[in-house]
């Protein structure tokens, strides 16, 4: 009786374990096949997939390797047996290290013509740009107006006693935006300068949290984690998010950018086609298709990034929701990936002792 | 000398299968990757040894306290579990597995919802003193990690020595009461010594995972704290320093093998030959003020402990916060099914958009594939393992590896050696099972040669003498007593696999995605839509887990 319910379990697993994934993919012989690399948040609509996949004979495959440093890391890393054909994620902070190892084709599209030349930072177009989007201060409306406390306007602003323990930011070691932060702060307050400022935050009651989820969705006090902290460190767009997927739904967005000069750091994404590709003709169409105007207006809402290729519309609810700054903070992608470890390293020693 | 001679090769045998599977999943990956780290190693001195020492020395101490605060826990439940008849009990044993499967993020959200700043606990408290400010800061503290360890690894002490103990012969124990022997010393004497080999399994393996923990000292520790493990996710991802990555992974691969090797030397003796007891035959009825004293406090302490967060989780997916912020108390709540019905909608046309019931799908085919391939390797190692072999002092620690090798150098080897066909990562789906089975192979194996080593060679016999083939015996004789073993190994395999986010995370398709993969979808872009998502998704997680536990441990006719 329980040999029979042993094997009864047996056979249940074994069950299971044939309804496996393992014997669906049989890839049938008809199109091409086209393998797009890139970080765990890419989306897109499934329509604008299917209407390329049609006009062009291709399955699109697209094989997501982690965040953005990961999936660079392991562009990187494969780049002798390059697992994919086209790469998109790339972004200004880990740039030179993708273009100086080498991991991209040149292809000088025709819609380049369409991109501002603030964007183009590969001369040599082996990353052409795709998007951009603006890490920022975010800030809980209601907690602003509730103290009757005027909002922060600038980086310095951070420093007075009357922001004292408002403010979260993430471990730049370990997240995207906090980096991005730590950038901005470099570029308002050079080198030499940015450590001092940061003792400045932390005498202030600083909170660094170690990844966006966390800072967002436990410390802030405009998401739905109800935290402490009325200010933390997220994206430009973050605010027309908390629009789009609210509940219940609203019209106004409950939280805004500090969008002061240099406040916030661009980030640029880039899409590249990798070295050694056997589907050079339909990777330069992906590319095409990647900066031509119904994928770049179909971005916002689903990347929740903007358009560089200036043709193309921002949606109603970014329109109106976001806040883009007239001066953010640049460093030279070359400079950032020369001096990215020691200046962590450095804001490491200062902050978290 | 003929014996001998046939003895060698069958143990070869045995160990066949789990060591070519260790070399080509496991050493093989790892070698990659630390033949990446010394080709890139420019030379010249990069290694300042703090960066490694302090890390280390903090991994040890954090992981220490862990496992004496979980075995703190653990030991009065496991004996209550296995002693004790209450209401409840199946219900609460399972509901104490699952917080095994939870994605850290998940039970920061809950812990969080439970004891953060604006939680429950601190919002009711504030209430009733009118406090100004929260009375429990615990977030981003050591005492955060703690609680952390405790709330994930009970389980393992609950089920290793639970098991153990419910297999013990009851009339030893009462032999010895018999004698005179006081509760204590029979304790001492009889019950301890007998279960030495479970106890030094538990609190080895929850040891190592404390060892090896990352997402809870990451995101419920906060930046302050460093395990390596931790340190090895920044070196290789962000800092792409990838010797020194490859020096700490190597650290606390030599550390995981000497926890290893010090422990079966401590284990030392081999286990005590046990006849097989009827299931439930030690277990009694809750009678005298202080069994109920101990079987209430445990259960209050496990509920408290364990399951309330799992509560505040499943409450929080079905409450709407209402948009009154700001205030101190002002965060009002109603009920709502919205964020359930929500999940089923593709509402942005996405590509990647998951439905819950594919990724449920996709997660129990790779927890089902994860049990076989596991338990398959692992009673071959295990039998092996009972074989008297000098091979076996070292071969075993060797299982015990893939335990502290860090998810991202796994991650990343899978990734760098598995890149043609047929063994592509992008396009072979049995790698992500294949991974989770080299985190499961070790339980499976801790759990089942025990109870392998425990069958009486005379009961064996016995049948041979009475005309039973081999089979049969195996069957009759070996099969029930190791079936409560099996099915522990069984629980663990399933368990482990639903949970695994970070190597998964590298080798998932996006076609196949699981329901931990989903749940770091939604919570990775902002809004209250998407945090309610998550927390549903999260709630729909932990029913697969228990129906899956529930129906595995019915058919195993499990009743302890």
């Amino acid at each position: 009786m329980k040999t029979a319910r042993v094997f009864l379990v047996l056979a249940l697993i074994g069950l299971l374990a044939a309804c496996a994934p393992a014997a669906a993919p049989a890839t049938p012989a008809g199109p091409a096949t086209l393998t797009v690399m890139t970080h765990d948040s890419f989306a897109v609509s499934e329509e604008l997939i299917r209407q390329f996949e049609q006009e062009n004979n291709v399955t699109l495959v697209f094989a997501k390797s982690g965040d953005t440093g990961a999936a660079v890391n392991l562009a990187v890393l494969s780049k002798d047996a390059p697992r994919a054909d086209v790469f998109y994620g790339v972004d200004n902070t880990f740039l030179s290290r993708a273009l100086e190892a080498g991991i991209f084709e040149p292809y000088a599209s025709p819609l380049l013509a369409d991109i501002p030349a603030e964007f183009k930072l590969d001369p040599a177009n082996g990353a052409l740009p795709v998007d951009y989007g603006d890490v920022c201060i975010n800030y809980d409306k209601a907690y602003f107006a509730g103290k009757g406390l005027a909002v922060p306007a600038s980086l310095d602003d951070l420093l007075k006693p009357e922001y004292r323990g408002l403010l979260v930011t993430e471990n730049p070691a370990t997240s995207s935006p906090g980096l991005a932060f730590l950038m901005a702060t470099i570029a308002q307050y050079g080198p030499e300068g940015y450590l001092a400022y940061w003792q400045g935050l932390v005498d202030n009651g600083l909170v660094v949290a170690s990844d966006w989820e966390t800072a967002y969705y436990t410390n802030f006090s405009g998401s739905s984690g109800k935290g402490a902290q009325p200010m933390v460190v997220s994206y430009g767009s973050s605010p027309a998010a908390e629009v789009i997927f609210a509940d219940p739904p609203r019209e106004d967005a409950p939280t805004a950018s500090i969008v002061g000069d240099n406040a916030c750091f661009r980030q640029i994404e880039f899409v590249g086609i990798l070295k050694g590709t056997q589907q050079r003709a339909l990777a330069e169409k992906f590319v095409d298709f990647m900066l031509g105007t119904a994928f770049q207006e179909d971005m916002p809402l689903q990347m929740f990034v903007f358009p560089v290729n200036s043709q193309a519309q921002l949606p109603d609810v970014f329109a109106r929701n976001v806040q883009i700054p007239a001066k953010p903070a640049t460093l030279d992608p070359a400079r950032i990936n020369a001096n990215r470890e020691a200046w962590i390293n450095a804001w490491t020693e200062v902050v978290l002792k | 000398m003929r014996a001998a001679l046939r003895r060698v090769p069958r143990a070869a045998w045995l160990w066949g299968a789990p060591l070519v599977f260790l070399a080509v999943f496991f050493f093989l990956p790892l070698g990659a990757v630390f033949r990446l780290a010394v080709e890139s190693w420019a030379g010249g001195t990069l290694f300042n040894w703090g960066r490694v020492l302090r890390p280390l020395g903090f991994t040890f101490w954090q992981a220490g306290l862990s496992t004496l605060l979980t075995l703190a826990v653990g030991l009065p439940a496991a004996y209550v579990f296995a002693r004790f008849e209450f209401p409840g009990k199946r219900l609460l044993r399972v509901l104490t597995t699952l917080p095994f499967i939870l994605p850290t993020v998940v039970v920061a959200a809950s812990f969080n919802a439970l004891l953060g700043p604006r939680g429950g606990l601190n919002l009711l408290l504030m209430n009733a003193f009118g406090l100004d400010t929260p009375p429990i800061q615990v977030l981003n503290t050591l005492g955060a990690i703690l609680l952390a360890h405790v709330f994930y690894n009970t389980t393992v002490v609950i089920r290793v020595v639970g098991s153990a103990l419910a297999q013990l012969d009851p009339r030893l124990e009462q032999a010895a009461r018999v004698l005179g022997a006081s509760p204590l010393r029979t304790l001492r004497e009889v019950t301890l010594p007998l279960l030495k080999p479970a106890l030094l399994s538990a609190a080895l393996l929850v040891f190592l995972f404390d060892f090896t923990s990352f997402g809870v000292v990451l995101l419920l520790g906060g930046p302050r704290y460093a395990t390596l493990e931790v340190e090895i996710y920044i070196q290789a991802l962000q800092m792409l320093n990838l010797p020194l990555a490859g020096l700490l992974s190597a650290v606390q691969l030599a550390c995981t093998l000497a926890i290893s090797v010090l422990n079966s030397r401590l284990g030392g003796r081999r286990a005590v030959p046990l006849s097989p007891r009827l299931r439930g035959e030690g277990t009694r009825p809750v009678k005298t003020w202080r069994e109920r004293l101990l079987v209430g406090g445990v259960v209050f302490l496990l509920a408290a402990l364990l399951v309330s967060p799992l509560a505040a989780l499943g409450l929080r997916s079905v409450t709407r916060l209402e948009p009154a912020r700001g205030e101190r108390g002002a965060v009002q709540s109603g009920l709502t099914l919205d964020y359930y019905r929500e999940l089923f909608v593709n509402r942005r046309g996405s590509l990647f958009y998951v439905p819950p019931i594919e990724a449920a799908r996709n997660s129990l085919a790779y927890a089902g594939t994860t049990v076989v391939i596991s338990l398959a390797l692992g009673a071959l190692a295990s039998a092996a393992l009972n074989r008297p072999s000098r091979a076996n002092r070292w071969l075993e620690p060797l299982l015990l590896l893939p335990l502290g090798a860090s998810a991202v150098t796994l991650g990343l080897g899978f990734i760098v050696v598995f890149n043609r066909p047929p063994l592509d990562a992008r396009s072979f789906p049995l790698l992500i099972p294949i991974a989770h089975s080299l985190v499961a192979l070790p339980f499976v194996v801790r759990t089942l040669a025990p109870a392998m080593a425990s069958i009486p060679r005379s009961l064996k016999h016995a049948a041979a003498v009475l005309g039973a083939s081999p089979l049969r015996a195996w069957l009759e004789v070996d099969l029930p007593i190791i079936a409560r073993a099996a099915l522990v190994s069984a629980v663990f395999s399933f368990t482990i696999s639903l949970g695994e986010f970070g190597a998964t995370s590298f080798l998932a398709r996006p076609a196949t995605p699981t329901l931990p993969v989903a749940i770091y979808r939604f919570l990775s872009q902002p809004g209250g839509l998407n945090y309610g998502q998550a927390m549903a998704m999260a709630t729909l997680l932990l029913l697969v887990c228990a129906l899956g536990i529930l129906v595995i441990e019915r058919l195993g006719g499990e009743t302890i």
